[in-house]
């Protein structure tokens, strides 16, 4: 396993912290992983993104220039980071915010209308666990379990109570992505 | 204690804690703040002190102070901030006193950028203040070895008496990667020369803590005395990490997170079946020359790759030697360089482009 991913939005949709996550879920796994964001003059509303790398080997570059995954959860991402999908790559988008559709034929397209499922199960907050439920469920490398752990460690004991709510949104980007 | 994702800087933090570091002096800058954040909740539960100073000069004199009563004492910057602690920090070198200084360096000069960059290297390599001294200079790729390195720096400035040098560019320092803490036992040392207070009667020497020397004789006395302190660090304490060079035919020398990169390169190389190696110097200075003169007798080419114009490569040319060509390729102001294009270098510098 080599799994090259980049997630791609605007600050404040969480894109951040997708990446994180599945980090998280690899290390549990097991594998060896990095995650590195883009840092820099972000603010909410710009642009954010960050490369994750999860691997059976000791990862090289931290930073992904060819990604076996791209999610975008924006139109500017969409924008920039579908070039950088391998041949038979994975383009997951997040087509509540996306209305083109990307142009490239030779890699594997998801639309996921995240923002409007999140806004299904009343919160626009669980949007990017929205869309990383269609992440589990097209890569086949992750559980909802394995997803809802990694939460359970980056957030503690005092956060619980919003565990049943996130979980619901990962099962619900799931169902989305077997479509 | 199990694995678990950490950011670098604050994995540099923890581990200056189980370190023994109890006295942190620092001014935010980014991309390292988070060590002074994480420090200023960390330390005072374990009983230490964690002060911003009202500047980064302030800061690396409040480490002399701490240093000079004994204690295990660190400070963090990038690289403006570590330009203006080089008084001190030369001041230290010369007082002969253990501390951590952290450069988690970003693009220059100047105020330059905040993105990741190794255009530290002269500065960090050469002492970096006035006068002849030096600073053992560890130089992680990952954060698990940031954390071991932070250990080892502590370690090596006490047994030596010498201020350390932790240098990790931006990229170190703002990703995360799976943590295991080591099990920590600080070396035994003897800090009877620790200035801790002097009472008529109290049984020993005044201890002086100075960088003053009005004769000349008594200064060069010093400053051999360092020589040979340079020499027994050259000696015991150069680290490296050879990758796939047991039977390279080039070889590329990258040091941090332009290492890992250049690792994925060497890795895409072989698969076309170039047989290319990684030389990582780990400490940069002291610098590993013998490793890299041995390997350029049997090498047909180095390519050294930095995020600067060009500095380790004044280091890689002196231990080449002439064996073998040279080639450098670097991207600056805080721009990093892409797998593809030091793949490209590797491949023309193969076609002997």
């Amino acid at each position: 396993m080599n799994l090259q991913m980049i997630f791609a939005g605007f600050g404040g949709q969480g894109v951040l912290l997708m990446g994180q996550l599945i980090a998280y879920a690899g290390m549990v796994m097991g594998k060896e992983v990095s995650w590195m964001p883009s840092y820099g003059p972000e603010m909410r509303g710009g642009s954010a993104n960050c490369s994750v790398v999860v691997s059976d080997e000791p990862v090289g570059s931290p930073r992904v220039e060819d990604a076996d995954v791209v999610v975008a959860m924006n139109k500017p991402s969409l924008a920039v980071f579908e070039k950088s999908v391998v041949p038979g790559g994975l383009l997951i988008y997040n087509s509540s915010l996306i209305d083109e559709k990307p142009t490239r034929t030779d890699i594997r397209v998801a639309a996921i209308p995240a923002n409007d499922i999140a806004a299904e199960l009343g919160s626009a907050k669980v949007t990017n666990m929205v869309m990383l439920g269609a992440v589990a469920q097209l890569t086949g490398d992750f559980t909802a379990e394995e997803l809802v752990d990694a939460m359970r460690h980056k957030f503690g004991p005092s956060k619980e109570h919003m565990m049943p709510k996130n979980r619901e949104a990962i099962e619900r980007g799931m169902a989305a992505a077997k479509g | 204690m199990n694995r678990q994702m950490m950011k670098g800087n604050e994995a540099i933090a923890e581990a200056a804690v189980q370190a023994g570091c109890r006295y942190y002096f620092g001014y935010p800058i980014t991309p390292q703040s988070e060590i002074p954040e994480y420090m200023s909740k960390r330390l005072p539960e374990v009983g230490g002190t964690f002060i911003q100073a009202e500047s980064e000069i302030a800061a690396i004199n409040m480490v002399y102070g701490a240093a000079g009563a004994g204690a295990r004492a660190m400070t963090s910057s990038s690289s403006p901030g570590v330009s203006l602690k080089q008084e001190g920090i030369s001041y230290i070198a010369g007082a002969e006193l253990p501390c951590l200084i952290v450069n988690i360096v970003r693009g220059g000069p100047g105020l330059g950028s905040i993105q990741p960059a190794q255009s530290d290297y002269y500065q960090a390599t050469r002492g970096g203040g006035h006068g002849d001294y030096r600073l053992p200079v560890f130089a992680p790729a990952s954060v698990q070895e940031a954390v071991e390195l932070t250990m080892k720096a502590f370690d090596v400035a006490d047994r030596y008496r010498t201020p350390t040098m932790l240098l990790g560019d931006g990229a170190i320092g703002q990703m995360m990667e799976p943590v295991t803490m080591p099990e920590y036992k600080p070396a035994e040392t003897d800090k009877s020369w620790a200035a801790t207070g002097w009472r008529e009667g109290c049984g020993r020497e005044r201890a002086i803590i100075n960088s003053l020397y009005i004769e000349p004789d008594r200064l060069e006395a010093l400053v051999r005395k360092l020589e040979a302190k340079y020499k027994a660090i050259a000696e015991n304490e150069t680290m490296v990490d050879l990758q796939y060079m047991d039977d390279a035919e080039y070889a590329v020398v990258a040091y941090g997170t332009t290492a890992r990169i250049a690792l994925t390169a060497v890795r895409n190389a072989r698969k076309q079946g170039v047989k290319a190696g990684l030389i990582r110097p780990i400490t940069v200075w002291p610098f590993p020359e013998k490793v890299i003169c041995d390997a350029a007798s049997r090498l047909k080419g180095v390519l050294t790759v930095e995020m600067s114009l060009g500095q380790m490569v004044d280091d890689v040319r002196l231990a080449v030697n002439g064996q073998c060509p040279v080639r450098f390729f670097g991207r600056t102001g805080g721009m990093i360089p892409g797998v593809r294009e030091v793949y490209d270098q590797l491949m023309s510098m193969k076609e002997g482009l």
